[in-house]
């Protein structure tokens, strides 16, 4: 179990090319729960994500992370956060096994091959380690991407459209994984245009209305 | 999660960028090899051009490495974060609880190992085309060695700044080149001071100086460039 950790946003908005996306949004995830962002196209659902990743300056108001500005505790939230945009992340002419090892690394850990195999497996990918990614599916490539999120000791998941070129089960697969992730106290928030359940938690619902 | 993933300490995970790079830059060989050929065929134009006139191609000889050094370097900075930015990987690097600097640095030693070590390995050979003696070349071969690891790190600022932007290889060569410089002043003006006889350590110290600065500021500024690129 990991310990229990707070999102807030508070009075949160966003502009973009001078025209203002959002604002307003007070918000608040708990360990446990998942947050199921929505609205339209060109609402600022993936400005928000990124956002709250610290990838974007905040435009308005602020993002708590138990309590706490995140841009005041970068590297500490940063180990807490695990992010799937709409980018796989994964270097082409490098092997599954590579890029793996690699961002493992980059979150200041090592891994053993024989654990890589592990997660891929699971992930539908048995025998593929050795492969470069280039030579893999979108689907696969989207299923090598997830796997970060297995290897990862992060509490905060934020997934942008994570189930876009995933077949039935991959979409079954990754549902299952983030139940899992809620019950031993993580939290995510999730865009998606298919509604998916994750196993039997109810989503806390959040819709974004353009101003 | 416990026995099979240890903690990485920060040097290590620098030398996992490190060899990263390194191991792509062995897969695409053509990366390491083009401003390598690149600088044998411009340092090899000027005695073509110039004539061979001994006299007038020694005199000429450190300036002319230098410059083509310096713009043989720049020829490969482009891509230094550029599929790391298409594919995704320069956001997971700004996400990582790594400080961006250090991974910059490392991606900046890495670029001097793959384009910048080569030119200074090659150099005296092409030396040998203008007639620089056995003590010339020495120095020639100490002052890229002091002053490429500088462009690189100094090029990476401008890599960073231009990434995403249309034309950026022309732009990248009009923001980088002046700041180049001084260490083409140092650099060339070392070799040809000795030749005239004079005393070159206040070259050479200025040229680490250089390095020594841009070893800190240079991590720093392109830090910020690429998180204004991903916004």
């Amino acid at each position: 179990m990991k310990p229990q950790a707070t999102l807030t946003f508070a009075k949160l908005g966003c502009s973009k090319g001078g025209r203002e996306l959002f604002r307003n949004v007070d918000y608040t995830l708990s360990s446990g729960q998942w947050m199921y962002l929505t609205g339209v196209n060109g609402v600022g659902k993936t400005s928000l994500l990124r956002m709250v990743c610290g990838l974007a300056s905040i435009g308005a108001g602020d993002i708590l992370w138990n309590g706490q500005s995140i841009h005041k505790q970068a590297d500490a939230y940063h180990q807490d956060l695990c992010y799937l945009g709409h980018l796989n992340g994964l270097q082409e002419s490098m092997t599954v096994t590579e890029n793996l090892t690699f961002t493992t690394a980059l979150a200041g850990r090592s891994i053993t091959e024989r654990r890589i195999r592990d997660v891929i497996g699971r992930f539908g990918l048995h025998g593929r380690s050795g492969q470069l990614v280039r030579y893999l599916s979108q689907g696969q490539k989207r299923r090598v991407a997830l796997s970060r999120l297995a290897l990862s000791p992060a509490r905060l998941w934020v997934l942008d459209e994570p189930y876009v070129a995933m077949d039935e089960g991959g979409v079954k697969m990754l549902a299952d994984l983030i139940a899992d992730h809620l019950q031993h106290n993580g939290l995510a928030l999730v865009t998606s245009h298919q509604r998916v359940p994750v196993g039997d938690i109810a989503p806390q619902m959040l819709e974004l209305q353009p101003s | 999660m416990s026995r099979s993933m240890q903690p990485l300490a920060l040097p290590q995970v620098m030398l996992a960028v490190l060899r990263r790079e390194v191991s792509l830059a062995m897969r695409q060989k053509g990366e390491v090899l083009t401003p390598l050929m690149f600088f044998m065929v411009v340092a090899s134009l000027f005695p073509l051009g110039v004539g061979a006139e001994s006299n007038l191609l020694l005199r000429m000889a450190p300036g002319v490495l230098w410059v083509s050094a310096l713009l043989a370097a720049m020829l490969s900075l482009q891509r230094m974060f550029a599929t790391d930015y298409a594919d995704g990987s320069l956001e997971q690097m700004i996400l990582s609880s790594t400080p961006l600097g250090l991974l910059v640095l490392a991606k900046a030693l890495a670029h001097f190992l793959i384009s910048g070590l080569p030119l200074v390995l090659i150099a005296p050979v092409l030396g040998l085309q203008f007639g620089m003696d056995g003590r010339a070349m020495g120095l020639l071969l100490l002052t890229l060695l002091l002053g490429t690891p500088t462009l690189s790190l100094i090029g990476s600022i401008g890599a960073a700044l231009t990434l995403g932007v249309r034309g950026a290889g022309v732009l990248l060569s009009l923001l980088i080149l002046p700041l180049y410089i001084p260490v083409l002043i140092f650099g060339a003006g070392a070799v040809e001071a000795d030749a005239a006889g004079l005393d070159i350590a206040g070259h050479l110290s200025l040229l680490a100086a250089l390095l020594v600065l841009s070893l800190f500021f240079s991590p720093m500024a392109t830090s910020a460039a690429l998180r204004i690129s991903v916004e």
